[in-house]
């Protein structure tokens, strides 16, 4: 086990989601002015899936994306401000304008056996001077040795650390094992890992992981996140307290931030509900909850009922459009 | 009859598919399949009896009788061959992002662009959007149009995974010029599932005019003209209407030439630079 770990908070980010894209300057303001004093390593921000995320498909950032970044940055004085760049939705382009407005940090994500797209962006981020990650989303759906040859490419075109997503909440704590310590054990460079609540395993999940020897956890302030939401950071860094493990987070600012600036904020409860569950049980990206909601009202469906649809189909990150196309088909069958 | 001959520079994958549809041409007659080096493009091509080179574009410069050059390399090397080309008087059309030409997406503005000597073919996502994004404003004046290409991980060959940022950028850039909307955006996503699915686009828009009557014929009028030069084109998903926002998906099975079916993506782009290649044939074959 690590002696360090070091907590992203990814609230501004995944917790965008269950905005539904809407935070404003000043709740950006205040989350990352509250998270920076708490002590943790990187704050991130961006549109929830990432930047140049805003459109139809995955929702319209209330207020552009680069101004909230531009507003996270000038109250930061510790931490590195972070953001996910997706490409396929994202370019380097974007990247570049991410990183005039303030961004220092940027993760560069891909479907877990896809990781081959994203060896210009992170070797244009490295040349940047940027802390660069190389993120695998949706990594139940492959085995660890599969796992372990993505991570190599990200190593290879020198990225910082190999972040694993279990972005449907769908992996047991055994499952975490043994991708995070076939990737310890073979890589040279640090992992880290991005869970999703929908089983009810987040924090069980990323302990399992700092176990295994990942350094670097992903949590969000009273968990706010897609689906049914992401490791409570809050709880996480009381966890890592009790166990003596070092974060460098004071957890008395933390819990103040979720209370007084996240939760009086948040859309709704962030539980573990019959679909968000659903999301877990069938293997779907967790920010397809919301879509999938409003596709089961416009065409009279149960949501459930979608989600599992689009797990049979193998939908992967991104593909929003396809619950649309699923909604319809169930609508004429 | 009398064909017009074409050559292929780049035998891999789309050089490939290329020749074996132009062997199905009633216009086009293959004639030679240019590459750098050995390769099993080249050996394919040979033992279907096509005249080969190793020697790059130069050895076909001084071939009076090959008038149209189909470019399957790279946007780096097309911008060195384009200009070699145009001076030896032959059309290319280019299969690579470079854009040293305009954009045609056939069914949309083949027709306006006859006198032009170099075209390109844009993407494969842009050829299997940019004809509904046109369909779409041309209905109900869009101001924002965005689509989601996804392809199957097979199908994506390491020149689209290696410069995936000019798929979007050249494609956003295409709904805007060629599809006519004000403001484009492009999205692609790679999916591994086995079997490998079909290519499946989106297109969302949000228009001025949202009649759906108008908008629905408009829809099913261009997915017939697309079809008549790729059979596998298919409205999954006719116009669904909510408020100003249209959204239409279609799905693009390959003919199977030379690439399986489920590259429908690379088999659209084809069939697209084909259809550019016969028209051009049948104009020169007009004049005699």
């Amino acid at each position: 086990m690590k002696d360090r770990i070091r907590l992203i908070d990814t609230t501004l980010r995944d917790g965008s989601h269950a905005m539904s894209h809407s935070f404003t300057r000043e709740q950006v303001r205040n989350i990352a002015a509250g998270l920076d004093e708490a002590g943790v390593a990187i704050i991130e921000i961006s549109h929830g899936d990432g930047i140049a995320g805003s459109s139809i498909n995955y929702g319209f950032s209330e207020t552009p994306d680069m101004e909230l970044i531009e507003e996270a940055a000038s109250v930061i004085k510790r931490a590195r401000l972070g953001a996910l760049l997706i490409p396929g939705i994202g370019t380097i382009a974007d990247m570049k304008e991410a990183y005039h407005r303030g961004v220092r940090a940027v993760r560069i994500a891909t479907h877990v056996t896809e990781a081959d797209v994203s060896l210009q962006h992170i070797k244009a981020a490295k040349s940047m001077g940027m802390f660069t990650a190389g993120f695998l989303m949706m990594v139940h759906m492959a085995k660890p040795e599969q796992i372990l040859e993505q991570a190599r490419l990200f190593e290879d075109a020198g990225a910082d650390y190999v972040n694993l997503a279990d972005s449907a909440g769908y992996l047991l704590p055994d499952d975490v094992r043994r991708r995070v310590s076939l990737l310890t054990e073979k890589l040279s460079i640090p992992v880290g890992f991005h869970a999703h609540n929908n089983l009810g395993m987040a924090a069980a999940n990323s302990l399992a992981a700092v176990e295994e020897g990942a350094s670097y956890i992903d949590g969000t302030c009273r968990g706010l996140g897609a689906g049914a939401g992401n490791c409570q950071i809050e709880v996480f860094t009381a966890l890592l307290e009790r166990m003596e493990c070092q974060t460098g987070v004071n957890l008395e600012k933390l819990l103040q931030t979720a209370e007084e600036q996240v939760e009086p904020i948040m859309l709704r409860p962030q539980t573990i509900d019959t679909d968000a569950l659903m999301l877990g049980y069938a293997g779907v990206y967790s920010s397809f909850l919301l879509h999938a909601r409003r596709a089961a009202e416009q065409f009279g469906l149960k949501t459930g009922d979608i989600l599992k649809e689009l797990g049979r189909r193998g939908m992967v990150g991104g593909q929003e459009d396809m619950i649309v196309d699923v909604a319809y088909q169930l609508s004429k069958s | 009859m009398e064909k017009v001959k074409a050559a292929i520079i780049g035998p891999g994958n789309i050089g490939s598919d290329l020749m074996y549809k132009i062997m199905r041409s009633r216009y086009l007659e293959m004639s030679c399949m240019v590459g750098i080096v050995e390769s099993e493009g080249i050996r394919r091509a040979k033992k279907l009896g096509f005249e080969t080179t190793t020697e790059g574009v130069e050895a076909i410069l001084e071939k009076d009788e090959i008038q149209i050059v189909f470019d399957a390399t790279g946007a780096k090397a097309h911008a060195f061959h384009a200009p070699l080309l145009r001076k030896a008087g032959k059309i290319a059309i280019d299969m690579t992002p470079a854009a040293v030409g305009p954009y045609v997406v056939p069914c949309v503005n083949l027709e306006r662009l006859s006198d032009e000597m170099n075209f390109n073919m844009v993407t494969c996502g842009g050829q299997a959007t940019v004809p509904i994004a046109y369909a779409i404003n041309q209905a109900a004046d869009s101001q924002y149009t965005e689509i989601i290409s996804c392809i199957s991980s097979k199908s994506a060959g390491p020149g689209t995974r290696a410069n995936i940022d000019e798929f979007t950028e050249t494609t956003a850039r295409a709904l805007e010029t060629v599809g006519g909307a004000d403001k484009g955006k492009a999205i692609i996503i790679l999916n591994p599932a086995e079997p490998p699915l079909m290519m499946t686009n989106t297109i969302h828009s949000l228009v001025k005019n949202p009649d759906r009557e108008k908008i629905t014929a408009s829809v099913s009028q261009m997915v017939e003209k697309v079809q008549s030069y790729v059979p596998g084109y298919k409205l999954r998903t006719p116009p669904i209407i909510k408020g100003s926002q249209v959204t239409v998906i279609v799905e693009v099975e390959g003919a199977g030439d030379f690439l399986p079916k489920y590259s429908g993506n690379l088999d659209i782009i084809n069939a697209a630079a084909i259809e550019v290649a016969e028209k051009i044939a049948r104009e020169r074959l007009l004049k005699g």
